[in-house]
Order: structure tokens, then C-alpha cells, then sequence
């Protein structure tokens, strides 16, 4: 999964969805590979827009990205092609394969395994299938 | 573990799609998926109106065929199949994660864009349907609230129209279908998907690249044609394998009559070793799965969409299928 996924990720128990601790989610044990992708400016630029900036600041600090600028680029900063590559580098083509997702709110564990999270709950936390046993023979 | 005597009489709609939808999918995700690739073209062009750089999502993704569609844009699918996901994984250019389209893993009022193609008329009460769209739209920027956080973008659409949700399901009105469907017929089905003697390959990541890449034969001529009179135009993108008579009534299709169909494959040899379930011998060759299935009413995707809290900006019939575009009405 990619950097930029994860800003658009939060804990799938509803009880937390909206709540502050909740965005973003945060790694654990995360394993990095850094993947090749065309770097089109203009993509990047639009998807900025769409970036919520102080969730992205977490999650690259927790990634050894620090140095990402306090504020959202913006206007005449988006004319600035290395800006614009190195956050093609970190929101497209830096994957984490295998690790965890941790919800800050209810410490839930999200495992990721081959680049996909897993995003579904045990029976207590939500829906989960209660039928699982019924296919253990 | 035992499940509690009642269940077995009542069956509690998460254990009976569990068994009757997630379940199947998972069985024949390989299959499946090798039987998708070609995609619908009306969320094909749902897809391609989308602006440079929107993010949105695919609710259901299944194999992932349309990921494909718009490299401008950046989609997130998720889908309940953990081996679907894995094969949809293979379009790097977006993400994808696993996830119930009821407890979908993403903040409200982020997105551009979703679609959600032949994934809610497998939920099974209408409660739940209602909710999964609300769930859907949630995530959708609602309308009057553009882009206004981080300031307009030209070429977004019209400010203030929000993110958009292009919903389809199966409809019970397809008369001219090889099914026969109709108003006054029972809503609530099980449609059957017939595998031919193949272990569930998309652990091997066969994907829907295996068609081209393979070469492997098609199988469709086996069986008899279907009846003539039964035809109509609207099935004349069906596949052979669609066409199949009744033993084995196959559907290869989540919505039916995707035009992405393709004929059931050639399997040189039926293989051997640890079936699907356990309960399958391995010498036999095809396997049938039922799935579940509510067919919708002409009308009731749309009063559905109004329960989720949702204003529907059009809507209509295609290939069998009811759709709609829907924005979330802020609250
Ligand atoms: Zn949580």
C-alpha cells in the first residue's frame, strides 16, 4: 500500500470513525519497498489538494520522512518540480508491504500482508462473519 | 465451536451473506476474475469524466477491471474477498484493501468520487442495503462542500456538487434475460456459479491476465445452444458460457450479463489435491456454488438511496441492471 493510501484510511469500528485519535492510522514494524511509478505533475498536484497535510506529516515522520514542509504546498510552491518528485516519491512510490495499522483510538490492530491491509473486524468490534464456524465441518 | 441452535432456523444476515456471498467469492475468485476484464461502459465513462488527480473509491472492487480505466485518477478499492483483493492488488497505480463495504475503513467527506458495481444486492435484508449506501455516500464530499478545505480547483466539476456515487445492482426486470426474470418474481434468489475442476487459483495470482496469457481453449461449444426464442437483444454481449442449459445453470457473473463475460475455460487436466472446501472429491471436474442475490425493483435503488440520506442525480436501466449517481445531501 501506498503512503497516500493511508490518508485516506481510518479505523473501520464505527465508534471511532471521526474521532481525532482515529486519523491517521498509525505503523507499526512496517516494511518499506520503494516501487518505480511515471511521475505526472499534474496528478501529483491535484491529489495534493485532496491530501489531508497534517495526517501525511505523521505518517511520513513515522516512516523516517521528516522533511516534509510544515505547511501544504500550495499556489506558486506547486511550481517546484523537485518538491512536486520527492512527494511523488513518498505519496506513490513508497509501499509498505507487510506490518501493521494501529488505531490511536482503540489500539485495534490492522495487519498488512503483501501491501493489503486487512481491514476486518473480529466478531466484537463489529460485523465479521458469525457464521465462520459454520464452514469448519 | 457450535453455532447456537436458532441460527440454523434464523439466520442472522451476516452469517448467511458470510456463507452465501463472501464465502463463494473467495472459492472462486481465481475463476471468477479470469472472466473479468472488460469494463461496464457506463462506469466506464463515469470513470473517465472523473478530473485529473480526484481520489475515490471502488466499494466491491472484486478483481480490480476497473482500476484500469482512468490512470489520472487515484482509487482505493476494497472488497471483501481477501483473495479478489490480491489480484486486484496487481494494478499498482492505485491501493487496495479488504475490507466489508458496511465498516469501510475510510474518514466521511474525502472523496471525489465512489463506485460500487454488483456488490449491494448481496447484502441480504434491506436495512442493510440502505446502510451500505449511507456508507458509501458518508464517504463522498457532500454537496455545497466541494473542495472548500483546500481551496477550488478549476477543473473540478461544479462547485459545490460534491462527490458523486454511481451505484449498480442486478434487476428483477429482465424478462429478455436467458433467466426470465420478472415483476411479480421472488426478489430474493440463489444464483449458481459453476467452476470447472480448478483449486482456487488466485492464490497464484492468475488474475485476469490469464486469459491472454495462457491460451487456454474455450469450452462454450460443449454445451447446447441456447433456445432462440429466449434470445433478445439485450443479451448479445453475453458469452457462450452464459448460454449453458440448465444442469448446470451457470452464471459467471455478479451482475449478469456483464459484457465483460467470457467463456469457462479449458482445464487440461482437472486438478487434484486439497479442494476448495474439503467436501469436494478430487477426481470430480465442476463445481457449482450458489450465491445470494437481491434483485432489485425498478424504483427501489433509487427510494434505497433516498433512506441512505442520498439525493439521486440520475438514474437508470442497463443490460439488466438498475443503476444511479447519487450525491450526499449535507445534513
Ligand atoms: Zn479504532
Amino acid at each position: 500500500m501506498k503512503v497516500l493510501t493511508v490518508n485516506f484510511l481510518t479505523c473501520a469500528v464505527k465508534a471511532c470513525k471521526g474521532t481525532a485519535l482515529s486519523f491517521p492510522l498509525h505503523f507499526r514494524d512496517a516494511e518499506l519497498v520503494q516501487q518505480e511509478m511515471d511521475f505526472h505533475p499534474t496528478f501529483v498536484r491535484n491529489v495534493l489538494l485532496r491530501v489531508d497535510w497534517e495526517g501525511l506529516k505523521v505518517t511520513a515522520a513515522e516512516l523516517g520522512f521528516t522533511t516534509l514542509p510544515a505547511e501544504k504546498p500550495e499556489g506558486e510552491a506547486l511550481d517546484n518540480e523537485q518538491l512536486l518528485k520527492d512527494l511523488h516519491t513518498l505519496l506513490l512510490e513508497t509501499q509498505v508491504t507487510e506490518g501493521k495499522l494501529v488505531c490511536g483510538n482503540c489500539q485495534h490492530e490492522y495487519a498488512i500482508k503483501e501491501g493489503i491491509p486487512n481491514f476486518l473486524l473480529p466478531n466484537h468490534l463489529g460485523s465479521a462473519p458469525k457464521s465462520e464456524a459454520a464452514f469448519v465441518e | 465451536m457450535e453455532l447456537p441452535e436458532a441460527s440454523l432456523h434464523l439466520p442472522i444476515p451476516e452469517a448467511y451473506e458470510a456463507e452465501h456471498v463472501h464465502h463463494v467469492y473467495e472459492q472462486i475468485a481465481g475463476h471468477f476474475s479470469s472472466t473479468r476484464y472488460k469494463p461496464w461502459p457506463m462506469v466506464e465513462s463515469f470513470l473517465k469524466m472523473q478530473p485529473d488527480g480526484s481520489v475515490g473509491l471502488d466499494v466491491g472492487c472484486g478483481n480490480g477491471k476497473y482500476l484500469t480505466v482512468n490512470p489520472k485518477i487515484f482509487i482505493l478499492g476494497s472488497d471483501r474477498s481477501p483473495a479478489l483483493t490480491k489480484i486486484a492488488s496487481q494494478h499498482d497505480h492505485h491501493s487496495v484493501v479488504v475490507a466489508d463495504a458496511l465498516l469501510l475503513p475510510h474518514p466521511h467527506s474525502r472523496f471525489d468520487f465512489a463506485i460500487s458495481v454488483a456488490v449491494i444486492h448481496h447484502l441480504s435484508t434491506a436495512s442493510r442495503r440502505v446502510m451500505a449506501i449511507k456508507t458509501i455516500l458518508d464517504a463522498l464530499k457532500p454537496s455545497g462542500n466541494t473542495s472548500g478545505m483546500h481551496g477550488c480547483l478549476e477543473k473540478e466539476t461544479k462547485p459545490g456538487s460534491g462527490g458523486r456515487a454511481l451505484i449498480y445492482v442486478w434487476a428483477l426486470e429482465q424478462r429478455g434475460s436467458r433467466r426470465g426474470w420478472d415483476e411479480g418474481c421472488e426478489q430474493d434468489v440463489m444464483v449458481p456459479w459453476v467452476t470447472k475442476g480448478e483449486p482456487n487459483s488466485a492464490i497464484h495470482g492468475t488474475g485476469n491476465k490469464s486469459r491472454k496469457e495462457t491460451g487456454l481453449k474455450r469450452r462454450g461449444k460443449r454445451y447446447a445452444p441456447k433456445d432462440a426464442s429466449q434470445r433478445t437483444g439485450r443479451e448479445d454481449s453475453r458469452s457462450e458460457s452464459e448460454d449453458m442449459k440448465s444442469t448446470v445453470p451457470p452464471s459467471t457473473d455478479r451482475t449478469e450479463q456483464e459484457p465483460s463475460t467470457e467463456a469457462i475455460r479449458e482445464f487440461g487436466t482437472p486438478k487434484g489435491g486439497p479442494s476448495p472446501d474439503g467436501r469436494e472429491k478430487s477426481a470430480e471436474v465442476t463445481k457449482t456454488f450458489q450465491r445470494y442475490y437481491h434483485l432489485y425493483r425498478s424504483g427501489e435503488l433509487e427510494r434505497d438511496v433516498v433512506m441512505a440520506g442520498g439525493r439521486v442525480v440520475d438514474s437508470g436501466y442497463e443490460r439488466d441492471n438498475w443503476w444511479v449517481i447519487a450525491t450526499r445531501v449535507i445534513e
